[in-house]
């Protein structure tokens, strides 16, 4: 019991005194998942606005598997964008393997299946509203597809931050792409595995804290920005 | 876009014309049918209309207005027979026409907003469309509600504005389905000042109506559409005063056209 509370003050001192090297985990953590979110936010909403909008062939498979792939084990992913990344790999030439890119990479393949899938249903709801508006005015697939993604601008973005909050605490893959490397490629959720295990509660309880904080932060805010636009626009 | 401007230009130069000039007339139909799910909604209709008149499509809910009205729009196609507006195609001619749904589309953006969307879409230039729509707000008495997410108007004033989105295009024909239906009698009186505002431009009016007391008010010719069939289409004043069929007259005279 003594030990734990050591460990909470300790943790609060990290926090308070800004530590370096927990500042450096904390930004890039930011950095690897910001950066995969917004990968898979432009890969992904255009992608989750074409499926929701249009119909065609097999359409339904589509919605399928991307609703299946919202459910990847992260270390299922990481051990794959290991394999292609690794020397021997097909991707092994660009030398990315246990570097913040590797962690994007596997970070994205685990979000944009998130934000495509959200923002399918999302979109093509709007769809089912908006379609014979849109047809009435003539007006083109750029046009439409330009019209239901701001109109849905607050329900989409709720759709983005569930991707950051899948990415920011997710530890699998960037564990098994990144290695956690001191300085290089450790991130929040690796460091708790690994100073958990070490037996320093301190840093690993620190960092937990603000991971528990950010995860509440994104979901009131997807919360707020549901509620605004509920307010707003019905 | 050269289509676009095109499209610009010959709306300019109609709107110099006298009101009886309309483009996109006669309307010719023949022998339209539709069916979904084995019920034959629209049967064998025909006839042609031309300018210079609202035409009211009357008949009891369920007779297939709503549905003819999106066939002459070519938001669908008929199984059978052909549509032509003045030679050209529906979905050629949906472009130079107006329509308002009975639940009017709103954007989820302010009342303006909805205005130069819709004007933004048709390819007006961006210096244009803010007065523009400024200026179906005024034709519609809607300038104080601007900034106003169109969402939380009332049914009254979100069909005003759906009919000034229609206006802002500078139609040359508006369709209208059931424009003032589950609207209490100061709306209705407010949305047929306005359908009477936007024919005196010069737009053709069509629009579908069960309220046989719309019909009376607003209609220089009727067309009485009962089961998918087209059962009279005359002058309003004949049908009024002497309805050929049995249907047409149970139906002005209170009763249900069964």
């Amino acid at each position: 019991m003594n030990d734990f509370s050591a460990a909470f003050a300790m943790a609060a001192q990290l926090v308070l005194s800004l530590d370096p090297e927990l500042v450096e985990i904390v930004l890039l953590s930011l950095y690897v998942s910001l950066s995969s979110v917004a990968l898979a936010a432009l890969f992904g909403l255009p992608l989750g606005a074409t499926v929701g909008m249009l119909r065609f062939p097999g359409r339904r498979a589509v919605i399928v598997m991307m609703n299946a792939l919202m459910g990847l084990p992260p270390v299922v992913v990481g051990l794959v964008v290991y394999m292609l990344l690794s020397r021997a790999g097909p991707l092994g030439e660009f030398g990315l393997l246990f570097t913040p890119t590797a962690m994007i990479i596997a970070q994205f393949i685990l979000v944009a299946p998130i934000v495509s899938a959200l923002s399918r249903q999302v979109v093509e709801d709007l769809h089912e509203e908006y379609g014979e508006h849109l047809r009435s005015l003539d007006a083109g697939p750029l046009d439409s597809v330009a019209t239901l993604l701001w109109d849905g601008r607050f329900r989409l973005l709720t759709a983005v931050l569930a991707g950051f909050g899948r990415a920011i605490a997710e530890v699998g893959a960037v564990l098994i792409v990144g290695g956690n490397i001191l300085h290089h490629t450790r991130v929040m959720t690796t460091t708790i595995a690994l100073e958990t295990s070490k037996g320093n509660l301190a840093l690993a309880l620190a960092l937990g804290m603000i991971l528990i904080v950010l995860a509440a932060a994104v979901n009131a805010a997807a919360s707020i920005l549901a509620g605004m636009g509920e307010r707003q626009h019905g | 876009m050269a289509e676009v401007r095109a499209t610009h230009d010959r709306r300019a130069a109609s709107t110099d014309q006298a009101p009886a000039a309309h483009p996109l007339m006669p309307l010719e139909v023949h022998g339209v049918g539709f069916a979904a799910g084995g019920k034959q909604i629209i049967d064998n209709v025909s006839f042609t209309i031309r300018g210079g008149a609202r035409t009211v499509i009357l008949g009891p809910n369920g007779s297939g207005k709503s549905l003819l009205l999106r066939l002459l729009h070519g938001l669908l196609a008929p199984a059978s027979g052909r549509i032509s507006w003045a030679g050209l195609s529906p979905a050629r001619a949906r472009r130079r026409q107006g329509m308002v749904f009975q639940r009017p589309v709103m954007l989820r953006r302010s009342t303006l907003a909805n205005l130069t969307h819709a004007l933004a879409v048709h390819g007006m230039p961006r210096a244009q469309r803010r007065e523009q729509a400024r200026r179906a707000l005024a034709v519609a008495g809607l300038e104080d509600r601007a900034r106003q997410p169109a969402r939380t108007l009332s049914g009254g004033e979100q069909q005003r504005l759906a009919i000034a989105r229609a206006w802002a295009l500078e139609p040359e024909v508006l369709l209208l389905d059931e424009p003032t239906a589950n609207l209490d009698p100061e709306a209705t009186a407010a949305i047929e000042a306005l359908v009477r505002a936007v024919e005196a431009r010069g737009t053709r009016i069509i629009m579908t109506t069960h309220d046989i007391g719309q019909a009376r008010r607003l209609a220089t010719e009727v067309m009485f559409l009962h089961r998918g069939r087209l059962l009279e289409h005359d002058a309003a004043h004949a049908f009024f005063a002497g309805p050929a069929t049995p249907a047409a007259a149970s139906f002005i005279g209170g009763g249900l056209p069964l």
